[in-house]
């Protein structure tokens, strides 16, 4: 059984040291509470509407509040959001995955929404890749928001036999129509479908707060192998709750839901061999 | 084009007292005009910080009607908020008694622009921030005078059109009599928005919601059944006013530009 903490919190914009104490307030809370992981929104360290902020928050592995949470990941396993400026002054939309006193894993945000209201790949570089990595107590997959969109990096990490995907998220609330509240639907009939399909457990951590005139509508849930919810954190509000998977679930779900025995990927591969890798056609 | 007025309400009053309070603010300031769109704006401000931090004004001139003050005092009574009245006729005339036959529209702009000062002074009396009341019909169609009604520190109605301000009034349960009336910037004896603009807000916003929600082009909204010179007049109004929804245009001539390459949120620390 792992016990994680999904931390729906409202960052405040480009105020880093204000939201650093957030997060340690929140990590000690989990910690006393015993519980394994606690797991943070996109950007949970910045906060999202940067714009020319991105360069003055960015962070590295030498910074100080990164330092911090290498400290504590030494007694939970902590997900938190950043940018981070590589050595070749690059600056990424970036998840880590902080545990045993380092960075098990640091994702760059691949897909950078650049329409409508968002403009991010005029201020970040893309990642490049969805790698999987192990954890104490996963094979996990890191998906930051627009990533967990497309069909290549569910597609690439279940490849990489992940068991556990998260998916942090700075998700603005647009398009609330009577019969349909649209951010909310688009969200949980992916993170049910990735759940279901995929048979891996999904974490959802979603921010709360407003920038700019948007607000972010929160909601962070998590499903089951079987594409169950698990729990909802409450809309537009701050909230931390904790859930608690069990890994024997993975294994009901792919005897009841063998679908990932059954994903073909040479086929795959040949298809991408025969039709090219353009989008052209 | 219909809204979920339990989530927007929840958002709109979320935003309001975000914003008031991320900045260090208690209260806010609204100009109730005896319409909808400030009586919106103000019920929304009382829901999200309580009546005691709500401000609200009544800035009649010489010719505003009385069903004005009565509507402008329905509201306050509905939302138990007291009402300050400051009659701006005496701030305005002895300007208009120096100019030679100004136009209703010349007056009008000056009204609302001596509304808009006073609305600002009281935001320092109070400690608050001045709360806009235009929604998204009239910001698309520039009905508004810019550095007058259009001034504001925050809109929380800016992003609905008008037919959405009426739904979210009777869902919060404003004064019927309030909802109802005929829509007015009262400006002028008589004067209404829609004999004014010469066509419905009930019409234009159901072409508006098409045109520019949901990216409707001139062949298909016709295929729609709107009326072609209807939908062109509408698309140049829009285009002409857009300079009212911007800040004045800078000269560039350095490396970075105030909201060209020198870019920030307003909520940038907050």
């Amino acid at each position: 059984m792992i016990n994680i903490s999904l931390a729906q919190i409202k960052p405040s914009l480009g105020n880093i040291a204000k939201n650093a104490e957030i997060h340690f307030k929140h990590i000690e809370d989990a910690i006393k509470k015993n519980q394994d992981l606690i797991a943070f929104p996109e950007l949970s360290l910045s906060g999202y509407n940067l714009r020319d902020l991105v360069y003055d928050v960015a962070l590295n592995e030498e910074s100080n509040i990164i330092q911090r949470l290498k400290e504590y990941s030494k007694e939970i396993s902590i997900v938190a959001g950043f940018v981070y400026e590589d050595n070749r002054h690059l600056f990424y939309n970036s998840c880590g995955y902080f545990e045993s006193g380092k960075i098990v894993h640091l994702h760059k945000k691949v897909f950078l929404p650049n329409y409508t209201m968002f403009e991010e790949s005029r201020y970040f570089a893309a990642g490049n890749n969805f790698k999987a990595f192990d954890t104490k107590y996963f094979k996990c997959g890191m998906l930051i928001c627009e990533d967990a969109l497309h069909l290549s990096s569910i597609l690439t990490l279940s490849r990489q036999n992940v068991d556990t995907i998260f998916v942090v998220s700075n998700s603005p609330a647009r398009g609330i129509f009577e019969d349909s509240f649209y951010p909310k639907e688009l969200w949980y009939n992916t993170l049910k479908y990735i759940a279901t399909n995929l048979t891996v457990n999904v974490v959802f951590v979603n921010r709360v707060g407003v920038e700019e005139g948007v607000t972010f509508w929160g909601g962070s849930t998590a499903f089951s192998p079987f594409g169950k919810s698990i729990i909802e954190l409450k809309l537009f509000d701050e909230q931390v709750k904790d859930i608690t998977f069990d890994r024997k679930e993975i294994r009901r779900a792919r005897i009841h839901s063998p679908f990932f025995r059954d994903e073909d990927f040479k086929m795959v591969k040949k298809f991408v061999e025969d039709f090219g890798d353009s989008n052209e056609h | 084009m219909n809204i979920n007025p339990e989530i927007v309400t929840k958002i709109l009053c979320d935003f309001i007292k975000d914003e008031v309070e991320k900045i260090g603010l208690k209260n806010v300031v609204v100009g109730l005009s005896g319409g909808i769109d400030s009586a919106l704006s103000a019920t929304l401000a009382t829901k999200a910080l309580g009546r005691e931090r709500v401000h609200l004004y009544y800035l009649p001139y010489k010719t505003s009607s009385s069903q004005s003050r009565e509507d402008a005092q329905a509201v306050a009574d509905y939302l138990k908020v007291n009402l300050e009245e400051v009659e701006i006729t005496n701030f305005v005339e002895p300007y208009f008694n120096t100019q030679n036959g100004m136009s209703k529209l010349r007056k009008g702009n000056v009204m609302a622009r001596m509304r808009m000062i006073v609305l600002f002074d009281k935001s320092a009396e109070v400690g608050g921030m001045v709360l806009g009341t235009s929604n998204k019909t009239e910001l698309l169609l520039g009905y508004g005078t810019w550095y007058g009604d259009l001034a504001s520190a925050i809109n929380p109605i800016g992003d609905l059109y008008k037919t959405q301000v009426w739904k979210l009034s009777e869902y919060l349960e404003i004064p019927t009599q309030v909802i109802t009336k005929k829509p007015t910037a009262d400006l002028w004896e008589g004067q209404t928005d829609e004999n004014e603009l010469g066509f419905s807000y009930q019409q234009v916003d159901k072409l508006l919601f098409k045109m520019i929600d949901e990216r409707y082009s001139t062949e298909e909204l016709i295929q729609e059944g709107f009326d072609e010179n209807f939908i062109n007049s509408i698309a140049e109004r829009i285009r002409k006013n857009q300079f009212k929804r911007q800040l004045p245009v800078i000269a560039k001539i350095s490396l970075r530009t105030i909201d060209r390459d020198f870019r920030y949120s307003r909520d940038w620390g907050y």
